[in-house]
């Protein structure tokens, strides 16, 4: 990364962003350029199935760590929520489109839409000064499935080990749990969906494994191309 | 299906998410230059082995990925209660009363950082309850 216009530092942190400019000539490959090579992952669109898999690519993953009370203000001021406080907490903006998720107790993921979140990030750094922090950009390392459909509580409860029910994962509840043999951040933003947050290394695993376990409700999982 | 409470995410988690990480509550020496050659090997190498209350430390590997304590009995494998790091238990062996409401049994001591001492010998035979 060389460009001028993709580094920046504030205070006594380099940051880059991890998004090449249009002109750098570089194509980004989602975490299931595999699966589609492989022919596992389709288009967006198409025949109405009973569970529908799709990959949300390139989104700006954060991880802040640090105080609750020092982060909580700065990403209520810049985000305009506030840091999910309890364990397993899961908030999102009023569009939607931005999520805050407790991950441990000085930890919490943020979700943000493409290319925003170095924006974010630099503004969160500036905001923040020098209080004990850190910001970590892991959105080249892992990626977000999203599971809909009705059969789709069902195809879960064979793959992970958390109770999926509703008494066990209301709606603004996210956990961190066992995926067949791997690890995943297992998500419910609302009523009618699920959010799988998985390795960037293990996404064609877990693509296989979901394709192989919805088989008999009929699945597909879709990524729009980049 | 066994579950383990975690202290942090506050409920019941599959122990599968789950590791352990040994003998809890270990102490470094303050000055490890003063320290003698065994006490420094205490420190490092040698671990309690205790038939009964034991206190240890696991990590909440595939959730929150934090280490906690877990009050457990090796006799029975019964985990008798969680807490945080730099919280000390409530159950300890030394602990008789709640040792007979929870109806567990504990061997006293169970040293095996100084070699055969006679008491230890004590830990091979059944307790009784």
């Amino acid at each position: 990364m060389s460009e001028a216009h993709s580094e920046a530092s504030v205070g006594n942190a380099a940051t880059f962003d991890t998004h090449p400019g249009a002109d750098a000539g570089v194509t980004p490959e989602s975490p299931l350029q595999w699966s589609r090579v492989q022919g596992h992952v389709t288009e967006e669109g198409g025949a109405a199935e009973q569970i529908r898999v799709v990959e949300r690519p390139f989104l700006g993953h954060l991880v802040l760590r640090g105080g609750a009370i020092t982060l909580d203000e700065a990403v209520r001021a810049e985000l305009g929520v506030s840091l999910p406080g309890k364990p397993l907490g899961l908030v999102l903006d009023a569009e939607g489109s931005r999520s805050v998720q407790w991950v441990s107790p000085d930890e919490w993921l943020v979700i943000v839409p493409a290319g925003e979140e170095f924006e974010l990030e630099n503004r969160l750094r500036a905001r923040l000064g020098d209080a004990h922090f850190a910001i970590v950009n892991v959105g080249g390392g892992q990626t977000l499935l999203e599971l809909s459909g009705e059969k789709a509580r069902e195809l879960l409860m064979k793959s992970v080990v958390y109770d999926v029910h509703e008494h066990g994962l209301p709606v603004g509840k996210a956990v961190g749990t066992v995926f067949a043999k791997t690890s995943v951040v297992l998500r419910r933003p609302t009523e009618a969906r699920f959010e799988l947050v998985v390795r960037r290394s293990f996404a064609d695993y877990c693509v296989r494994w979901l394709r192989d376990a919805g088989r008999e409700y009929g699945l597909r999982v879709e990524s729009a191309s980049p | 299906m066994f579950h383990i409470f975690c202290p942090y995410c506050q409920e019941y988690r599959e122990e599968e998410e789950f590791h352990p990480s040994g003998q809890a509550h270990l102490v470094r020496p303050a000055d490890p230059a003063s320290v003698s050659d065994d006490e420094w090997g205490d420190y490092l190498f040698f671990r309690d082995n205790p038939r009964g209350i034991h206190h240890e430390m696991w990590v909440h590997r595939l959730g929150c990925r934090k280490f906690f304590n877990i009050t457990r009995d090796t006799t029975s494998y019964e985990i008798l209660e969680t807490y945080r790091m730099g919280e000390q238990p409530s159950i300890t062996a030394a602990n008789a009363e709640v040792r007979r409401e929870q109806g567990v049994q504990t061997a006293d001591g169970g040293w095996q950082t100084v070699g055969a001492q006679p008491e230890n010998s004590r830990l091979n035979e059944e307790t009784p309850s």
